[in-house]
């Protein structure tokens, strides 16, 4: 479904990835995980056209969208819950949602898809009308991930759901991803918070300092005893 | 107190006037942290579209209110789209580079389409045609109020009423609501954000164009550096509400309006003579600077950076 070859990216002369190539198929949950600064959210970025790869082809779909506009990829399919959550601060929690669906105009399936994110997430029901800056963060993120989910993606990508969350918080995000899943969106997830990640995917990558450093099957490379060791804290 | 009522008219006729320009300095501002430099320009540029489509369509020889219409929105919607041109060929080429070179891009402009004005219609003044009766009307003791008095103040709220609108009951206006806190997360959702930019580019422009036709029917002289002054003036307005605040601009424009006519009616009581009236502006916005930075209006939003 999305394919990065060889994709390298720049911060002016520092080179942020290298070479990077990845694949995440149809239905599948997968992961990329790393210490901060390895390049994650670079990725996310690149593949979002947010930035520009230096080198390397991005596919999605069988169509080539390196360095395509942000806002061309939405109606494509694809949708992202961005690093520190990116939600309209000064926009009501519904307002977020319905930004969300900007790219959509049937009333009724946007209505319903509204409904579908207060069951996933019943915390922004009781929000509806406050502003999204007066959340909390962890009802923030139920808000990115609410709204990204919004547009009714094939492919959603997640940047850090977790960061910085209470441990019950992390919970209730993960299984909000195991759900999202179980209705046939494929995901992309960017976590710093491995155990989790690789216990709630199908396949994982492992980034250091703008590289990929090993891949996998996510429980193999849970055993793994150098992810072990560098990631799991074991 | 007759006095003081017709200088408080008189003071709150050019602060909607102000305050349809302040209007497109702050929503600019709000959206790209940009201030807008040549915006007091687009408000002679609307003063001199409404003046050339009033000649060319001969709604000078006989006043009439559909006259007026058809001036009022020919010179928005020229105005908008020269704000847009601007936008797309000085300002979004230079997006990219830092605010500076933004910011000194917006100064060349501005001086730029000033003096193409002086070039294509001399810098001699022209007269704006009357395009409707103008009566005076007594309401207040000796106060009175004029037909174009009236007229600002009617279109002056019509159009900032529309203009909520759009920002809180559309599509568009939530989705510049959206940009205006954060670009990427907006391009996230699939807004189209040059669009939204522009649009707001065309918004603003077509107030400020408002404004100079309303003006041009109060204070019928145009020329090419009108908007200079009053240009600096709006955007002082914008700053007192505080930038990037709309109701601020409104609040703004009409502060600055009436303390300009005060100071020219009352100022000499307290040795300040009245040819100091262009003056007040800018010694309130020292004062504003110093006192609150973030405007009346404002909240202390730290920098996107």
């Amino acid at each position: 479904m999305l394919t990065l070859e060889n994709v390298s990216v720049n911060y002016d002369a520092i080179e942020a990835l290298t070479d990077i190539s990845l694949t995440v198929s149809q239905g599948e949950v997968v992961t990329l995980i790393g210490a901060n600064g390895a390049g994650k959210t670079t990725t996310l970025r690149t593949i979002t056209g947010l930035l520009e790869p230096r080198n390397g082809r991005i596919t999605y779909e069988g169509k080539e969208i390196s360095g395509m506009a942000t806002h061309r990829l939405v109606p494509m399919g694809i949708a992202m819950s961005p690093e520190g959550r990116g939600v309209f601060a000064n926009l009501s929690v519904r307002e977020n949602l319905d930004m969300g669906a900007y790219i959509r105009k049937d009333k009724k399936g946007i209505s319903d898809d509204m409904e579908r994110a207060f069951t996933l997430f019943p915390r922004l029901k009781e929000r509806e009308k406050q502003k999204a800056g007066t959340l909390s963060g962890g009802e923030q993120q139920m808000l990115a991930m609410g709204r990204a989910m919004m547009s009714r993606p094939r492919l959603l990508l997640l940047d850090e759901p977790s960061l910085g969350l209470a441990p019950l918080l992390v919970h209730t995000i993960f299984e909000a991803i195991d759900n999202i899943r179980s209705e046939g969106t494929t995901i992309l997830l960017v976590e710093q918070n491995a155990n989790a990640a690789l216990h709630h995917s199908d396949r994982a990558y492992v980034l250091e300092t703008g590289r990929i450093v090993m891949e996998g099957d996510s429980k193999q490379l849970a055993a793994d005893p150098r992810v072990k060791e560098a990631y799991l804290g074991e | 107190m007759d006095t003081f009522v017709q200088q408080l008219i008189n003071g709150l006729t050019i602060g909607s006037i102000y305050a349809l320009i302040a209007l497109g300095y702050t929503m600019v501002y709000g959206i790209l942290r940009l201030i807008n430099f040549a915006h007091g320009d687009i408000y002679m540029v609307g003063a001199y579209a409404g003046y050339l489509l009033a000649i060319y369509l001969g709604f000078d020889a006989n006043p009439s209110i559909f006259g007026f219409i058809v001036v009022l929105l020919g010179a928005m919607l020229v105005a908008a789209l020269i704000g847009m041109a601007i936008e797309r060929f000085a300002y979004r080429p230079v997006r990219k580079f830092s605010r500076m070179t933004t910011l000194i891009t917006a100064i060349g402009m501005s001086l730029f389409i000033e003096y193409l004005f002086v070039f294509i219609f001399s810098g001699t003044p022209r007269s704006f045609p009357q395009l409707l009766q103008n009566d005076n009307y007594t309401i207040f003791g000796n106060a009175t109020i004029s037909t174009s008095q009236i007229l600002i103040f009617a279109v002056s709220i019509l159009l900032m009423v529309a203009l909520q609108y759009i920002i809180f009951r559309t599509k568009i206006g939530k989705a510049m609501r959206a940009v205006s806190f954060n670009l990427n997360s907006a391009k996230l959702m699939g807004v189209n954000t040059d669009f939204v930019i522009a649009f707001t580019f065309a918004l603003g422009s077509a107030l400020a164009a408002a404004g100079g036709v309303l003006t041009a029917q109060y204070n019928p002289k145009i020329e090419p550096l009108m908007g200079i002054i009053t240009g600096l003036k709006a955007f002082v307005a914008a700053v007192l509400g505080g930038i990037g605040n709309i109701p601020g601009a409104v609040l703004g424009g009409l502060l600055i309006g009436a303390a300009e006519t005060l100071v020219v009616g009352y100022g000499s009581y307290i040795g300040i003579p009245s040819t100091y009236r262009d003056a007040v502006a800018f010694a309130i916005l020292i004062l504003v600077l110093l006192i609150r930075p973030a405007g009346l209006l404002g909240t202390n939003v730290q920098e996107k950076v």
